[in-house]
């Protein structure tokens, strides 16, 4: 039975696609989604050559590739639960139940919410959600919105709504709480933006960034930030503002938004109305993983990949036989990070389809992943690389800890 | 009144013009055949798709991939269908749910 089945139709999940259809397994590719893409589908921007990265384009060309390959596809349907018993994986979906020996994790991505008061109303929603809306579907969420959160992939987005003809009133911080921690204190979130501060034409922002190099000079630099804030694309970025409610009747009629000092605390007095009717929630991006918890797969926390992740090696295998995981179950990371791995998990699978000669292959693949990542030039998490030498690391310390254990069961086993 | 973006700067003019009928709350309203309910609604203004089962307070699409559950509605008589996962067809008939009866509510 030289099957494959792969869970998540990402940029990940198509690559492994593509790539085990090429090495001559059978390919079933199973998605919740009606579209292929994931969410490579919303994405837009012009990368640093000028050329514009388009989502769509991008996700129908690996789609179409793999259904030339004969890559049989089910999209619209959710899976429920997998198992395995005898090195077989059963996958149960809504509809049908597959068995594969080889099965890939590439689920992908969720957005964190974050509460704010009043964000049950209709026109409250998460910021991909808006992205998804305005360039997949071409619907506008609104006329004209705020986006709570700042951060990279709340900044791309602002300036998607703004190409598509949707007003960004503001981009600002939600009120500090419990919940919010570090993405309501502007320090903190001036210190991530930094980050993706090359990339921002406003002349403001690129010659802070050059002084803002050590700690002193970041703090001086939000207590100095206006309070109207910097324009990015002619979106005002307001680090020292934070939404304190969404109100509105029955749907969203605008923000409360207050002044708040450098450790995010509010000014009292200093609240305004501001009309808007639509809102986007920025959480941030971390690991979609349900399914490898389901199936028994050890969880390490690692800040920097963005969350719990399911353990795996460079080679995208995890401990258990014939599971894998690429793309951003296993850490956030861009699209094309996760086509990279995406085709280390299909050598892979080839592999444990009893391929032999594929290790230099595999090699190159995880050099190709290491480069493209470097080459990225955007970063989710500043210290990526930190977090994706944390999980090998774990790794080799799991795999100690197994031989161990063996051994002392051996020993146990004679005395 | 339509929210469609027809035209746009990067990804250009929209190429899907296949028109589905389709009603919400008894309602006839156009969608463009195969996407999301979710996305029909909102291209038609409408943003409420439900009524919390307990406190009654009004709901929308949140996540937009199927996660949070906020955009659940019945699609021909069945229920907890979510709107943002479902392809709109012709003839379908799709109803918000609401707010159910309860004997420890006031």
């Amino acid at each position: 039975m030289d099957n494959a089945i792969i869970i998540g139709a990402g940029p990940a999940g198509l690559t492994a696609a593509v790539t085990c259809a090429e090495k001559g397994l059978d390919v079933v590719v199973i998605d919740e989604y009606m579209r292929a893409g994931g969410r490579l589908l919303g994405q837009l921007y012009e990368e640093p050559n000028g050329n514009w990265w388009n989502g769509i384009k991008e996700s129908t060309k690996l789609y179409k590739k793999a259904v030339d390959l004969g890559v049989n596809f089910h999209l619209n349907t959710a899976v429920n639960n997998i198992e395995n018993s005898n090195g077989i994986w059963t996958i149960y979906t809504e509809r049908e139940t597959f068995h594969t020996p080889s099965l890939l994790l590439a689920t992908g991505a969720a957005e964190a919410p974050v509460p704010v008061p009043g964000w049950t109303l209709p026109g409250v929603m998460s910021v991909g959600a808006a992205q998804v809306m305005t360039n997949v579907h071409r619907v506008k969420p609104g006329e004209r919105g705020v986006i709570i959160g700042v951060n990279v992939l709340s900044a791309a987005i602002a300036m998607e709504l703004q190409l598509a003809g949707v007003e960004v009133a503001s981009l600002t911080l939600p009120k500090t709480n419990q919940m919010t921690q570090d993405a309501g204190k502007p320090k903190e979130v001036l210190d991530s933006l930094l980050h993706v501060s090359h990339m921002a034409p406003s002349p403001f922002v690129r010659y802070g960034s050059k002084l803002m190099k050590n700690d002193f000079m970041k703090k001086l630099g939000v207590n100095f930030y206006p309070k109207k804030g910097v324009k990015m694309w002619d979106i005002p970025i307001q680090l020292r503002k934070a939404v304190t409610k969404i109100y509105g009747e029955d749907e969203v009629e605008g923000v409360t938004l207050a002044t708040i000092n450098a450790d995010g605390e509010v000014v009292s007095g200093s609240e305004e109305h501001i009309p808007v009717d639509f809102v986007c929630i920025a959480g941030g991006l971390y690991p979609l993983a349900e399914l490898a918890a389901v199936a028994g797969c050890p969880f390490y926390l690692v800040e920097e990949l963005g969350g719990y992740v399911p353990l795996h090696n460079e080679r995208m295998e995890s401990p258990l036989e014939g599971l894998y995981v690429a793309g951003n179950i296993t850490g956030i990371e861009g699209a094309k990070v996760a086509a990279a791995q995406g085709r280390t998990a299909g050598l892979s699978m080839a592999h444990h389809a009893g391929m032999d000669e594929l290790d230099g292959e595999i090699k190159n693949s995880i050099e190709w992943t290491e480069q493209t990542r470097d080459n990225a030039h955007i970063q989710f998490h500043p210290e990526i690389e930190t977090g994706r030498k944390k999980i090998l690391q774990q790794w080799d310390a799991y795999q100690s800890n197994k031989k161990r254990s063996v051994v002392s069961n051996s020993r146990g086993g004679i005395t | 009144m339509t929210r469609r973006i027809l035209d746009h700067p990067i990804l250009g003019k929209m190429e899907d013009n296949n028109y589905v009928s389709f009603t919400f709350n008894q309602k006839g309203y156009k969608g463009l055949e195969n996407e999301s309910l979710a996305a029909a609604l909102l291209a038609n203004g409408i943003r409420t798709l439900r009524h919390h089962e307990e406190s009654g307070s009004p709901r929308g699409i949140y996540c937009n991939i199927g996660h949070c559950y906020e955009c659940r509605v019945s699609v021909d008589g069945q229920q907890g269908i979510r709107a943002c996962l479902t392809p709109v067809k012709e003839g379908m008939t799709v109803e918000s749910d609401g707010q159910l009866p309860s004997s420890k509510r006031r």
